[in-house]
């Protein structure tokens, strides 16, 4: 009973992070370091991750993957353990040429029920201010969206707003132009980008209230854009040594399906969504601080149900303390790391014609975790959820926490 | 060093972690703080069955892929009845276009019931000036099964149409046309081929069966085997839901437990409990009945208190909204249920709603609004001193 319990996945546990380890030191392949440069962006996320490069291969190949038990359980009922494989994503990058590089991520998520292609794209540097890309392109909305791998987070799930209120991950068929620019101890890069990306399940779905998430279950979505219409996309985003990332981004678009075989069948209605992003690290301490923001604005039609709000906020901010930093083991860079996410989203800022009172349909959560990381690149997290969801009434709400072990580990 | 004092230390906290999971998280709230839970005594299957239905009812959201609209009032069952509570202006009805027993004359123009949400790119439809109209808030669906379960035998002993016994109250059931997909229950008495309902405001709806086809159709306009009128275009449609769905929903309903009340040993609710019996609400809030034997094990011969006597009464004119369903007159009401009072506002978002269209905002405030047959209890309740009036209304308020 014991060990089945609890002895039992501890050894799994350690016995994956030192075969992991193992595979990286095989004398086969060398690791690319990523770009550990300060002059990197939250935009160059797809780049700076560990890439296995043999010889002079042009090909160089990189992955993680993701993987916890979990003990849940809402209002007295619980979901008892639950193992589960999250994902398992491979990324493939190569220099085709001087100044044209190809990265693709593929994903494999729970199990092999979800295939998709993250990311996929060829990038021509013209200039440091002017790059082309295009291909399957990450949404530059907000910081989590292109900075999504498992490893680099202390916590087992992802943050709600970038889930709930925006569908990271999130890419759509697309391209455009990025670029980056150094003065002093100052760094500025912007991406635009115009792709395909919104469809009429912003507001038809079975949630039963507006939810872009919804937008990626559209099984046509790649074969061509849906509506006809472009998802204009921008990212501002400024760096300084000592105070940190902000970014700035949008995107807006018409969501729905107005018009089929020639005739208008509906008339055109807007989403956007404005997303504020910030990280840190503060050197004296090693603290590091990570934060974002979204508001969306969704056009709902007159008649349809206040349940869809035409107005959502909400996000997250990360604070990472590493406690314990020397070596360990056989990991000469061990990491023991203190970490607390807390989040509020709301799905509906409006208030009801009926009584002139808001509606709520919101939900917060802190997350407590201690993370270990032998290296940078493997993490064995343990976190502790406690999350409260109320209706669109205000009805007391529905609390649940979350134990989780997990671990994630590039490859 | 480390190694070795941090490695002990690591499997302990593990330990404790994995020992504790449940420990770790939020309880359940006590029995009777809740509306939803379910009956005790169900057999395994009929676990199973309750907990498809309760994710029809409450996950379950329509849209306009699966069927929604185009004209709909809400997207889910539990929208409107959060919690298996009572609802909110929000989730509100508009019924139209009937009168009196002569039926509904205004079914050409949308009646009985106003969709007044649309798909996108739809019209809404509009309530046509003139029409008899009352607004309906959602009742609480908690217990159903058990009120189901009560022998039509056992109804007719509380009727007294004619005030045979002169307390001014002279409640009726309501005999109503049945549609013909409705089964008729086992010793079911009949008056003219009509049949007694007991669910809605009015107490038009025979079965929780009935009912729940109604819901589907009228409030989201997911049209059924049974219904298949689509109630925007009038047309008739496949199909949007499975018999087998439908079958789960109403087992969920028949299988909700009854609300529990809470502080029943406080004094002041014991006294309260007296002053109820001694203005006679208890003439139409009748505080225990029995089922009779039933399909299902655990609403067969029970005890219950849910402070209805499922009847119609006449609560005079200022209850009266012009607009009738059935065979009953526009200022007939069923007595509601008075158990779950107490848990109003918690699926109410704070506030509570109370009558049949939610406008009385307190229980005192509902009381004074009662009228007609009811006149005499209410009289009564004025004139009980400011100290007996709370004791009531801590009383109604552990219901
Ligand atoms: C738009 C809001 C709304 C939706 C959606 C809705 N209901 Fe209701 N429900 C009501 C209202 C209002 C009433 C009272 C109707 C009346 O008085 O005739 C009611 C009454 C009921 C009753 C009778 C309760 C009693 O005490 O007599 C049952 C049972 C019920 N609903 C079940 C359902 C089911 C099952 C669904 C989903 C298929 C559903 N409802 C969907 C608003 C709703
Ligand atoms: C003649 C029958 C009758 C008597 C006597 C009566 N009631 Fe009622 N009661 C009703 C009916 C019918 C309704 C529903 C009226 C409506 O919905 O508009 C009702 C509704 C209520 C409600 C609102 C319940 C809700 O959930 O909306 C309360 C509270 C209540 N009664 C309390 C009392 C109290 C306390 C007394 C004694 C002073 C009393 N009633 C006496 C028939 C009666």
């Amino acid at each position: 009973m014991i060990f089945r319990h609890i002895i039992a996945p501890i050894l799994f546990f350690t016995s994956g992070t030192q075969h992991l380890v193992a595979q990286v030191d095989s004398s086969l392949f060398r690791t690319a370091t990523p770009d550990t440069d300060s002059n990197v962006l939250n935009m160059d996320a797809i780049y700076t991750r560990p890439y296995l490069v043999s010889g002079n291969y042009p090909v160089a190949i990189g992955g993680y993957l993701e993987s916890n038990w979990q003990h849940s359980g809402t209002d007295g009922v619980s979901e008892g353990h639950q193992f589960q494989f999250r994902r398992l994503t491979l990324f493939f990058s190569s220099t085709i040429t001087r100044r044209i590089r190809f990265l693709t991520e593929i994903e494999f998520e729970d199990g092999a029920r979800h295939i998709a292609i993250e990311f996929a794209a060829l990038d021509f540097e013209l200039h440091p201010l002017l790059n082309l890309r295009g291909g399957m392109i990450l949404n530059p909305i907000g910081a989590f969206n292109q900075n999504h791998d498992g490893p680099k987070w202390e916590f087992t799930d992802r943050p709600l707003a970038s889930t709930e209120l925006l569908p990271a991950t999130w890419s759509n068929p697309g391209f455009g132009l990025y670029g980056k620019w150094y003065q002093g101890s100052l760094m500025f890069g912007y991406e635009t980008y115009i792709t395909s990306g919104l469809n009429d399940s912003v507001i038809s779905n079975s949630q039963g209230r507006t939810f872009l998430p919804a937008v990626k279950n559209k099984p046509d979505r790649f074969s061509g854009n849906g509506n006809g219409e472009i998802l204009w996309n921008g990212k501002l985003a400024c760096k300084h040594n000592k105070l940190g990332e902000i970014g700035v981004s949008a995107f807006t678009g018409i969501y729905n399906t107005w018009q089929a075989g020639g005739l208008q069948t509906d008339f055109k209605r807007r989403c956007s969504a404005w997303a504020i992003d910030y990280n840190n690290s503060i050197k004296s301490w090693g603290t590091r601080i990570v934060g974002e923001w979204v508001c969306i604005r969704t056009e709902i039609p007159e008649s349809y149900s206040q349940q869809f709000g035409a107005k959502q906020h909400g996000g997250f901010v990360d604070i990472i303390q590493p406690l314990i930093k020397r070596p360990f083991l056989h990991w000469e860079q061990a990491e023991i790391n203190l970490a607390v996410r807390l989040e509020y989203l709301d799905y509906n800022r409006d208030t009801f014609s009926e009584t002139a009172e808001r509606i709520h349909d919101e939900t917060s959560s802190i997350v407590a975790g201690l993370g270990f990381r032998p290296s940078t690149q493997t993490i064995l997290r343990l976190n502790y959820r406690y999350r409260l969801q109320k209706d669109l009434l205000g009805n007391p709400p529905e609390q649940s926490a979350t134990i989780s072990l997990g671990i994630s580990s590039y490859f | 060093m480390y190694c070795r004092t941090l490695k002990p230390l690591l499997i302990v906290v593990l330990l404790i972690l994995f020992g504790s999971c449940e420990k770790l998280q939020p309880e359940a709230p006590p029995d009777n703080s809740i509306l939803d839970g379910v009956l005790t005594e169900l057999s395994l299957l009929e676990q199973t069955r309750h907990l498809k239905g309760d994710q029809s009812f409450n996950d379950k959201h329509f849209h306009a892929a699966n069927g929604l609209g185009p004209g709909f009032v809400a997207t889910s069952c539990g929208s409107c009845h959060a919690g298996d509570g009572k609802g909110h202006p929000f989730s509100t009805l508009t019924r139209f276009g009937q009168a009196d027993s002569n039926g509904n004359t205004w079914l050409e123009k949308g009646g009985p019931q106003l969709q007044h949400r649309v798909l996108p790119g739809y019209q809404p439809e509009q309530l046509p000036s003139g029409a008899p109209f009352a607004k309906l808030i959602p009742p609480a669906v908690t217990g159903l099964g058990l009120l189901e379960a009560i022998a039509d035998e056992t109804l007719l002993m509380f009727a007294d149409p004619f005030d045979l016994n002169s307390d001014g109250i002279s409640g009726r059931p309501h005999w109503n046309t049945v549609p013909a997909y409705v089964q008729i229950r086992a010793g079911a008495i009949a008056s003219h081929d009509r049949y007694i309902g007991r669910f809605g405001h009015k107490a038009a709806v025979y079965s929780l069966l009935q009912q729940t086809l109604g819901a589907y159709n009228q409030d989201m306009g997911i049209t059924s085997l049974q219904e298949p009128s689509d109630p925007y275009t009038g047309q008739k449609n496949d199909p949007e839901i499975s018999q087998n769905e439908i079958n789960d929903v109403v087992f969920y309903l028949q299988t909700l437990k009854a609300p529990m009340p809470r502080n029943i040993h406080d004094p002041e609710v014991i006294k309260g409990r007296q002053l109820f019996n001694q203005i006679n609400c208890t003439g139409c809030h009748l505080p225990e009945l029995k089922t009779a034997l039933s399909p299902i094990n655990a609403l067969s011969n029970k005890t219950i208190y849910p402070f209805t006597d499922l009847l119609l009464h006449d609560m005079g004119p200022d209850l009266d909204d012009g607009y009738t369903e059935g065979f009953a007159t526009s200022a007939e009401w069923r007595t509601t249920p008075l158990w779950g009072l107490g848990l109003a506002s918690q699926s109410q978002g704070g506030k509570v709603y109370l009558l049949h269209d939610g406008r009385a905002s307190s229980i005192d405030q509902a009381i004074r609004l009662h009228g007609g047959e009811a006149s005499n209890s209410r009289n009564g309740y004025l004139k009980l001193t400011g100290q007996e009036r709370k004791a009531l209304i801590r009383f109604l308020e552990s219901l």
